[in-house]
């Protein structure tokens, strides 16, 4: 019950129900689409970049709480960072929730997104809250973005 | 209902209240032994050795068979096949009898409201076959008209698969009215028990059903076992499905003639342990009786609907005709996604299932 009060905080709630980062950017340079056919978590994320910045980012679709909030959550983190920068906290906040990055200074630089850090406590809920993630992890991967 | 649960090990080793039933039922302590029985007792592989103990495997597997027979009230014991789950006796259904059956043109007739083990083998059958797939759809009530099967089922309607109890809605659907209007345009119908067969008696010869299939693990049974009926001319025309030992008469370097009923179709060392446990599962469900069991879940679904209803942020989707639902409740929480609240109900140590719905066929019918 800890972990459930824990993870369906007001930043979280916020975030899935109202997120001023789910839209449509006016032009974006890569777009892909995260699903999760278990639940039925549906996302489609846009990024606009400039040069090695990612200048905006945006999402639609829907699905469970978690799965809304993280991507939402992502968004802000992420917005303004370089590649590099972008990637290494894509990679840090996997592995906190695989439980494989516990050390607080890594983690401070996931800012908002340590709000899921009790979801590796919640086996049936990491890959809501992975979805966004491994969708951007696909984005700069394919596209070259990073040689990860 | 305190006492029942005495039977079941897994409701003393966790405080949960186990609300999926339909996703597999929990195993009671008489089928436990039965399976750890047989393997400190009977273990061999049934029709192969020329020893004792390989003798009575067979034995105790052919008499679970006969015991499913008389269950399901099958003409005959070699109309009983055994089946990995519901899931493998369609794929068998469809690959043996559908894809050598249908031609271009035909049609096959589901109702909306099948599982994907009912549905996703018929959309490649009809692929490889170039015969068409139409649907049966529900109305206000979540239920299927007569209107609706008179105006599906047509001549060329060559086979009808039909779930008998929804596993989304509950809805206990009219299948002797199906099958009569089936077998009056010449169509043959494969009908899934595997939600009904828990709940009540199901009588092959009354519903003059042409195939008829259940997962064992729904209804008390071990994982890993299921059940095709099918009436004998028609079993004896069709092809094997899978190939290999046990299923074959004489075995030539190019080419084989194959064992007849029911092993043609039970090909490889079969579920010995599965088999024994259905067979323990029916021991202890004919010992309740279905009058008990329909009585009990009569008044704990009178008394969840009664307590639901009062929730004004939940929307039930049952339909409003008692005796045409049966033990499954699907409901929305308005706002919050069905994960979110299957994660708070476990928080509680409730199980339930949550899913956008079990199957996709039926989103329409939730306007996901």
């Amino acid at each position: 019950m800890e972990d459930l009060n824990d993870i369906y905080n007001d930043l979280i709630m916020e975030h899935s129900m109202n997120s001023y980062n789910k839209k449509k950017l006016d032009k974006c340079d890569f777009c892909e689409k995260g699903h999760n056919p278990n639940c039925g978590d549906e996302i489609s994320l846009e990024i606009k970049l400039n040069g090695n910045l990612i200048e905006d980012l945006a999402f639609t679709g829907h699905g469970c709480a978690i799965s809304q909030a993280s991507t939402s959550i992502m968004i802000d983190t992420l917005k303004g960072k370089t590649i590099e920068e972008a990637n290494e906290i894509v990679k840090t906040f996997i592995n906190m929730i695989k439980r494989e990055e516990t050390n607080e200074e890594n983690l401070k630089k996931l800012e908002d997104a340590i709000a899921f850090r009790n979801v590796s406590n919640m086996p049936a809920r990491v890959k809501c809250a992975l979805l966004a993630w491994h969708t951007i992890e696909d984005i700069l991967h394919q596209n070259g973005c990073c040689s990860a | 209902m305190n006492k029942l649960k005495q039977d079941f090990p897994i409701l003393q080793n966790h405080k949960i209240t186990y609300l999926d039933s339909g996703a597999t039922t929990q195993k009671p302590i008489q089928v436990i032994n039965a399976v750890k029985n047989f393997y400190e007792k009977q273990n061999a592989n049934p029709h192969r050795g020329a020893y004792l103990l390989s003798v009575e495997a067979t034995e105790s597997y052919e008499n679970a068979r006969d015991k499913i027979a008389k269950f399901i009230n099958a003409k005959k014991r070699e109309e009983v096949i055994f089946s990995k789950n519901a899931t493998e006796a369609l794929n068998l259904i469809a690959y043996s009898y559908g894809m050598e059956n249908l031609k271009k043109d035909d049609e096959i007739v589901l109702s909306i409201m099948e599982h994907h083990s009912n549905l996703v083998p018929w959309q490649k059958c009809v692929k490889m076959t170039g015969s068409q797939l139409n649907y049966m759809y529900v109305n206000e009530k979540f239920e299927l008209s007569d209107e609706e099967i008179e105006r599906k089922i047509t001549d060329k309607t060559k086979i009808v698969g039909i779930t008998h109890i929804s596993n989304v809605l509950g809805t206990i659907n009219p299948i002797k009215k199906i099958i009569e209007q089936a077998h009056k345009k010449g169509a043959i119908v494969v009908v899934d028990a595997s939600q009904s067969i828990p709940h009540m008696k199901i009588d092959v010869q009354d519903l003059d059903a042409d195939f008829l299939v259940f997962s064992g693990h729904k209804m008390l049974a071990p994982l890993g076992i299921g059940v095709l009926y099918g009436k004998h001319d028609l079993l004896n025309q069709m092809n094997p499905f899978l190939m290999g030992g046990d299923m074959i008469e004489y075995v030539y370097e190019q080419e084989t003639t194959f064992a007849p009923l029911p092993n043609k179709f039970e090909a490889g060392t079969q579920n010995v342990e599965g088999v024994i446990g259905l067979g323990a599962a029916i021991d202890y469900i004919e010992k309740m009786g279905y009058d008990t069991i329909q009585q009990i879940e009569k008044e704990v679904i009178a008394y969840a609907k009664q307590e639901l209803s009062k929730l004004d942020y939940m929307t039930l989707y049952l339909t409003p005709n008692e005796e045409h639902h049966s033990g499954v409740i699907s409901f929305n929480l308005k706002g919050i996604h069905p994960h979110d609240v299957a994660s708070i109900l476990d928080s509680e140590g409730i199980c339930v299932r949550s899913r956008k719905s079990l199957c996709t066929a039926t989103d329409e019918i939730f306007g996901n």
